[in-house]
This record gives C-alpha cells, sequence and structure tokens, in this order.
C-alpha cells in the first residue's frame, strides 16, 4: 500500500513551505504560466536564458505541497544548465513520477524524492506542471500551458 | 419492502421503509468495500451519490426482462418498454409535484435541461440589450449556457452578489431588476457552500417584474421537498445520479404553456408527429423535446431512486442530514487552522473548509488514504472561489446514509492533516 510518508517526504514539505528561487525575474525575455483547471494550481515560470544556459530562474503562484515543492526543486535543479540539460531531466523525472521506470533516479539527484508520487497517479500532474510551463517558457509559447 | 419498479402500474405511494441509518446503509452495497485497506467513508455526496440496491435492481431487471425501444414497436416487448419508461416519467412528475407528465421533460441531467431552456425558450425570447440575472454562487452549468446566449444576442448577464457567509443579498438582488429583466437563473441549493436560497422570495420578485424563473435543483431534490406548483417556478432541473438515481438522465419540468411555445431542442426520431421534406409537424409535449431514443434504463432507475427516497421519506432524511451537519459543523469549527467557507442560517449538507497553510488538494490525499472520499478543488464555481479568496476548497457532503461515524472518521484524519502538514 502507497504510504503518505512515501508522498510527503521531508524535502518536499519543507521546499512546500518554503519556496527557493520565490519570485519575478525583472526584464526576463521568456515566461510561461502552467495551469491545473483541476485543482485551479497555477504557476508562472519566469527563464532568462543566454547562449543556450538558464542563467536564472524563478517562479510564483499557488498550488498544493506538491506543485509547489516540485516547481521549488526544479528551479534549483536546472539553474546554470543548458537548456538541453533541462529538457533531459524532465524526461527522467517524468519517467519516474510516472513509475515507468526508475532508471533515472540516480541522475534525478534531490528530484529523486519525488518518486513516491507514482504510487499516487491522480498527483502527477501536480509534480510536472511547473516542468510543463518550464518547457513552454523555452518553446516561448504565449498561451498558458494546462495540464488537461 | 420496495414495489418493483418495472411493474406495471402508475406510481401510488411507496411503502414507508423505516429509517434506521445502520439498515439503510446496508442498501448500499458500495459502502461495505474498502478503500486502501480501510473502510470507505463516502463523504462526495454532493458530486454524485452511491446507489442502493433497489435501483441496481431496476437496471438489471430491465435489461434481462423488458428491454425494447420504445413510442415505436407493437410488440410486447415495445410495449412494456414504453409503459415502464412513461411511468418513470410520473414517478418524476409526482416528485416535483408538477401538474402534468407533458411539463416533465427527461433529459441527460441538470446541465442538459439548462442547455435546453437557453437554446430554445432563450433564443426564442431573449434579444439584444435584455438581462439575465444569475447569482454569485452558480455552478459553472449555470453560467456558461447563459454566457454563451448573452454573447450570441448582445444580451447582459447581471450577477447578484452574496455576502461572507455565502447568503444572497436580497437588496442588491432586487436592485438588479428592471424593464429588460427576462430571466433568474439561480440555484436551488448551492453545491460549494449549501446556501438554500431563498427561492420563494426571488420567485415572487421576478414575476413582479414579469421575468422567468429557472431554478438549478441538482443539490436541493436529494434533501428537500420540491413543489414546483406551490413554488409557481417557470423552469426547473435536476440530475438523477445525485439523489440515488444513474448517471445520464435527469429531469427538466416547464409550465405547460412556455413548453408550448418553445420551439424544439434537438431534431430527431420521437420528437416529430409527421415529416415530409416541406413541412415537420412536432411531437406533443413533453415528446417535442425528446429527440431519439431516450436513456430508457436510466429513466427507469431514476423513478427506482425517487421512489426509494419517497419510501423513507424526504422530511426524514433531511433531518437526519440536518443533526450530522450541526455536528459536522461544530466539530470542525473545533479544529485550529480550519476555516469554513459557507455559512449560511439556511443550509444542506455541505461543509467547504479551508485549512491555513495546507492545501485543499493534500488534505484529499491524505484523507483518501484514510478511505475517506472528499471533494478538493473550485467545484465547479470559479466565480464563487473568486468570491471567498481562495483557489479551492475542501468540501464534506451529505446522504441519508452518512453517520455521526463518518463525521468523527473526517475529524480524526484532518487532525493528522495538520501534524503531516504542520
Ligand atoms: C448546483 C449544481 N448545478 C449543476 C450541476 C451539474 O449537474 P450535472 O453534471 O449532473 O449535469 C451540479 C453538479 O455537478 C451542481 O451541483
Amino acid at each position: 500500500m502507497a504510504e503518505l510518508r512515501d508522498l510527503y517526504q521531508e524535502v518536499i514539505l519543507e521546499h512546500s513551505k518554503r519556496p527557493r528561487n520565490y519570485r519575478t525575474l525583472a526584464g526576463t525575455s521568456l515566461s510561461a504560466e502552467g495551469y491545473n483547471p483541476l485543482c485551479g494550481d497555477h504557476f508562472v515560470i519566469y527563464v532568462d536564458v543566454e547562449d543556450g544556459r538558464i542563467r536564472d530562474i524563478s517562479f510564483q503562484g499557488s498550488g498544493c505541497a506538491i506543485s509547489k515543492a516540485s516547481a521549488s526543486m526544479m528551479t534549483q535543479a536546472v539553474k546554470g544548465k543548458p537548456t538541453a540539460d533541462a529538457e533531459k531531466l524532465f524526461m527522467d523525472f517524468h519517467r519516474v513520477v510516472t513509475g515507468k521506470n526508475n532508471v533515472g533516479v540516480d541522475d534525478l539527484g534531490k528530484l529523486a524524492a519525488f518518486a513516491g508520487v507514482s504510487e499516487f497517479p491522480v498527483r502527477v500532474k501536480c509534480a510536472t506542471l511547473a516542468w510543463h510551463a518550464l518547457r513552454a517558457a523555452l518553446a516561448g509559447e504565449k498561451q498558458a500551458v494546462s495540464t488537461e | 419492502m420496495m414495489t418493483a419498479t418495472n411493474a406495471i402500474g402508475w406510481p401510488h405511494a411507496a411503502e414507508p421503509i423505516e429509517f434506521d441509518v445502520y439498515r439503510r446503509r446496508a442498501d448500499f452495497p458500495i459502502l461495505s468495500r474498502k478503500v486502501h485497506g480501510k473502510p470507505l467513508v463516502y463523504l462526495d455526496n454532493a458530486a454524485t451519490a452511491q446507489k442502493p440496491q433497489a435501483v441496481i435492481d431496476a437496471l438489471v431487471a430491465y435489461y434481462t426482462t423488458e428491454n425494447a425501444n420504445i413510442h415505436r414497436g407493437v410488440h410486447a416487448l415495445s410495449e412494456q418498454a414504453t409503459e415502464s419508461y412513461e411511468r418513470s416519467r410520473a414517478v418524476a412528475q409526482h416528485t416535483l409535484n408538477a401538474a402534468d407528465t407533458a411539463e416533465t421533460v427527461f433529459v441527460r441531467g441538470t446541465t442538459e435541461g439548462i442547455n435546453l431552456v437557453a437554446q430554445t425558450w432563450g433564443r426564442a425570447n431573449i434579444g439584444r440589450g435584455d438581462e439575465i440575472i444569475i447569482s454569485a454562487m452558480e455552478h459553472h452549468s449555470n453560467i456558461v449556457p447563459w454566457q454563451l446566449l448573452c454573447e450570441e444576442k448582445r444580451a447582459r448577464l447581471r450577477v447578484a452578489p452574496i455576502n461572507d457567509d455565502g447568503e444572497l443579498l436580497l437588496d442588491e438582488f432586487e436592485k438588479l431588476f428592471g424593464p429588460r429583466t427576462k430571466l433568474v437563473a439561480l440555484g436551488h441549493i448551492s453545491n460549494a457552500l449549501g446556501t438554500i436560497n431563498p427561492v420563494s422570495q426571488v420567485i415572487e420578485l421576478a414575476h413582479r417584474f414579469h421575468a422567468r424563473v429557472l431554478l438549478d435543483g441538482a443539490q436541493a431534490v436529494p434533501h428537500l421537498k420540491v413543489d414546483v406548483q406551490a413554488l409557481d417556478v417557470d423552469f426547473y432541473v435536476f440530475s438523477g445520479h445525485k439523489v440515488y438515481g444513474p448517471t445520464g438522465i435527469g429531469v427538466l419540468y416547464g409550465k405547460r404553456q412556455l413548453l408550448e411555445a418553445m420551439p424544439p431542442y434537438q431534431g430527431g426520431g420521437d420528437m416529430i408527429s409527421s415529416v415530409t421534406f416541406e413541412k415537420t409537424l412536432y411531437n406533443r409535449l413533453p415528446h417535442k423535446f425528446e429527440a431519439g431514443t431516450p436513456h430508457v434504463s436510466g429513466a427507469i432507475g431514476l423513478a427506482a431512486a425517487l421512489e426509494y427516497v419517497q419510501a423513507i421519506g424526504i422530511d426524514r432524511i433531511a433531518a437526519h442530514e440536518q443533526e450530522l451537519l450541526s455536528y459536522a459543523t461544530e466539530q470542525l469549527r473545533a479544529i485550529p487552522g480550519l476555516r469554513l467557507i459557507g455559512t449560511a442560517r439556511e443550509k444542506a449538507g455541505v461543509v467547504s473548509f479551508v485549512i491555513d497553510g495546507v492545501h485543499p488538494h493534500d488534505i484529499g490525499t491524505v484523507l483518501d488514504q484514510e478511505g475517506i472520499a472528499i471533494r478538493t478543488g473550485h467545484h465547479c464555481a470559479q466565480p464563487l472561489m473568486q468570491r471567498f479568496g481562495v483557489p479551492a476548497t475542501a468540501r464534506a457532503s451529505l446522504a441519508l446514509y452518512n453517520t455521526a461515524d463518518d463525521i468523527e472518521k473526517l475529524v480524526t484524519a484532518l487532525r493528522k492533516v495538520r501534524e503531516v502538514f504542520a
């Protein structure tokens, strides 16, 4: 049976209470909204990209513990990385939270804390919301991405 | 004993059923299942109610012994199916105390009922500059159909405000009326707050201004006696699945002279009396609004559900739910950091709440692990969430089979929520 503690790992609870990079970025060229109409979770991701590298990243918005912690930890994980690495990280993260396989867990670092999400299928959208918004921002999409 | 629903014979007073909550729980097979290894505590009744054996049996009996298309065959099965379907309509008519079965139209549910009125009566009667009044606590299904209509007709949608307890401000409501007011569309009971609206007063007010009134009864029919004639309401809609019946079936009541004057909704079989390529004559009421093969088994299942409720007695169900509501309200108020959303004086069995620092979605997950089903989210009432400044709420909603024990389990689990997220 899935355990609550598998989902709400300490690090996740901690990030949800004290999200990192929780601010707007003045003058950034790229931003995108992520919205989950089912539960009303709503985030804006701001990214500053220079020479194919994520120079700075931040977010703001509101949502459940999982979506907020995921956004917070994502910003930490991709800051300073080439956008291609961020994309690869998303793929691994997605595979792990959907329980496809655990191949990527070792490469995920702190993000491996989200592995427990795979036991709670309805929460996968919460864990991936910020990531979808990041990808939309990098792709220069204007429309809010929706999980539905 | 319940009367078999597929028995021939028009509705008569069902044999009364004793109201002992534990006995009645035994009528609902799903309540004995486990969720995540814990006994199911079902508190999401405003979303949909569970089904008693009588309803399940009626569906099985229909498909086992009677299934045929209706209103079209001379063979025995078709006659029986038609009889059962029309008998079900009479049960629905009786539930709403409509004057005539002609005024009782089967639809898919509340949503379709409202859209039907918007697309037929609305398109025929609402013009440029006319006004429709709704309230700040409406379900999306009683907002969007009117927005679509207003957009098409260049009419104006006006929204009656509510106070912080989630009650209509009747004085403000009255100020919205004017010579262009054509319709008031109002929820009888709010699904997100539980508020029971003062519908008689609103209807009287609207009629003084020669406006029509549609009531969204989705949350009312399961919890109180509705009498469309006493209310003098023009249109009334409800969904079968919220009153212990199947999904995909509901009822639209309309006053006969309004329905007669309305253009049809959809075209097809059953809704016509004769078709040539030059001219089609529409069938009489209520068939004019029931194009195509209807949800025959759904109607039969709905009748079984309505008869089940009638046999217990809606007043006894209401009294039981009110008692539980008081208990739940008192218990939840005692939880630190919990805020109730919707504290109207007149309320049905709905408790919406938020907990400081915990998102409703996380509350829902923790409760689910305890086998407790509640709804979390915006309850299809986003403007209402904005009114209360919350993105979402957690909502426990009651039915006839809920017990004080269910409430105690809810409270224990909510205390656990506070521990996990402390
Ligand atoms: C107040 C209210 N109106 C309308 C609806 C829509 O009902 P349905 O989805 O059955 O059409 C609901 C239920 O979701 C409701 O609670």
